[in-house]
């Protein structure tokens, strides 16, 4: 696949430490939700490196990037990439971690910080298919102040169905004690087993493998249970 | 830290025309069946060395070495796809 030219045309504060962009990309083909889509910097003397950023929106390329106070890559496209700007990217690319809106099995999105991103780009490819598949998030974040899409999820499509794990501060009046997404966490908020979901699990890799685990062993069919890993 | 398959969906258009992460991979170590998705990815500079969540043997490897692409198949019993 070839890398294109995109530029921004939309930047905007998601969180204090994370920022949605929207760009424009000449002839997109357009997606699934799910799908990703790769960012290739480079410098003057030939030095390049490139990151993988999912889609968060079905019908344009958004990305929602988290800031990783020492990274090579994520500080330069939250503080320093602006409206304008432009950036080589490929895609959209990945086929396996995807919801196609065809689909009726239930579905379970467990989202562990910016891995809300491809999670919630298939809350809103539902919306756009108008599918009455019932969806449930678990979304675990640090603190309150680390939601992304607050606004969106604080009123949910009808069918889905949003529930949050704090593991470091919870919001005034929160009954879940504060600490890490656990057992009791995808027994009581997702699908049981038999009901046959589809699961997608997204986050740094230590929250993914977690959260596999679990779900594979309270009987979830590991062939259902779909991961992707941010590292 | 680690990633997994899924972030090779990119690198692999260099070299396959279908996408390759949903391709079912057998590990020629321990026989472990799953997507290409789901094998664990460490990255060297630009390199890939993708490991079997199974066994931890190394199933492929994708090398750049200045204008030239390698893919290093050595642990790979059989791809499938559907
Ligand atoms: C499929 C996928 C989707 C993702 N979606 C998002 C998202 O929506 N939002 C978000 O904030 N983050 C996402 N990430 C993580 C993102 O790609 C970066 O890893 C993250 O932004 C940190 O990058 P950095 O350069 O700031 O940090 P660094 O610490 O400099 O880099 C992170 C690590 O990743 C390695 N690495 C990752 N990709 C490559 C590559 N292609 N070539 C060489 N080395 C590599 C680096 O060597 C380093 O160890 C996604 C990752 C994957 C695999
Ligand atoms: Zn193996």
């Amino acid at each position: 696949m070839k890398w294109r030219v995109a530029t921004v045309v939309e930047s905007r504060a998601e969180t204090a430490t994370a920022r949605t962009l929207v760009l424009d990309v000449p002839d997109w083909p357009g997606h699934l939700g799910g799908q990703h889509v790769d960012l290739r910097l480079t410098a003057d003397d030939g030095y390049s490196v490139q990151r993988s950023y999912s889609l968060a929106s079905p019908d344009r390329v958004e990305i929602a990037v988290q800031r990783v106070d020492d990274g090579e890559v994520s500080p330069y496209l939250t503080d320093v990439f602006a409206v304008g700007d432009a950036i080589e990217l490929r895609g959209p690319v990945g086929g396996w971690f995807v919801w196609r809106p065809a689909a009726t099995e239930p579905v379970l999105l467990v989202a562990g910080g910016s891995g809300i991103v491809p999670l919630m780009a298939m809350i809103r490819a539902r919306r756009a298919a108008g599918s009455k598949v019932p969806f449930r998030l678990i979304y675990s974040v640090r603190t309150p102040e680390e939601i992304f899409y607050a606004d969106e999820l604080r009123r949910p499509d009808p069918g889905v169905d949003v529930s949050y794990v704090f593991s470091r501060k919870a919001p005034e009046g929160a009954r879940r004690p504060v600490k890490r997404i656990g057992l009791a966490d995808v027994t009581t908020h997702g699908w049981p087993p038999d009901f046959q979901p589809s699961c997608f699990v997204c986050g740094p890799t230590g929250f993914v493998e977690t959260v596999a685990d679990l779900l594979v062993a309270v009987g979830h069919d590991p062939s259902r249970v779909k991961t992707e890993r941010f590292g | 830290m680690y990633q997994d398959g899924n972030a090779l969906a990119g690198p692999l258009t260099e070299i396959f025309a279908v996408d390759m992460t949903s391709a079912e991979s057998v590990c020629a170590g321990c026989g472990r069946a799953g997507a290409v998705a789901s094998l664990r990815v460490y990255w060297h500079a630009g390199d890939a060395v993708v490991r079997c969540p199974g066994c931890e043997q190394v199933v492929f490897r994708l090398v750049r070495l200045e204008n030239r692409l390698c893919l290093e198949v050595t642990g790979l019993r059989r791809l499938t796809f559907s």
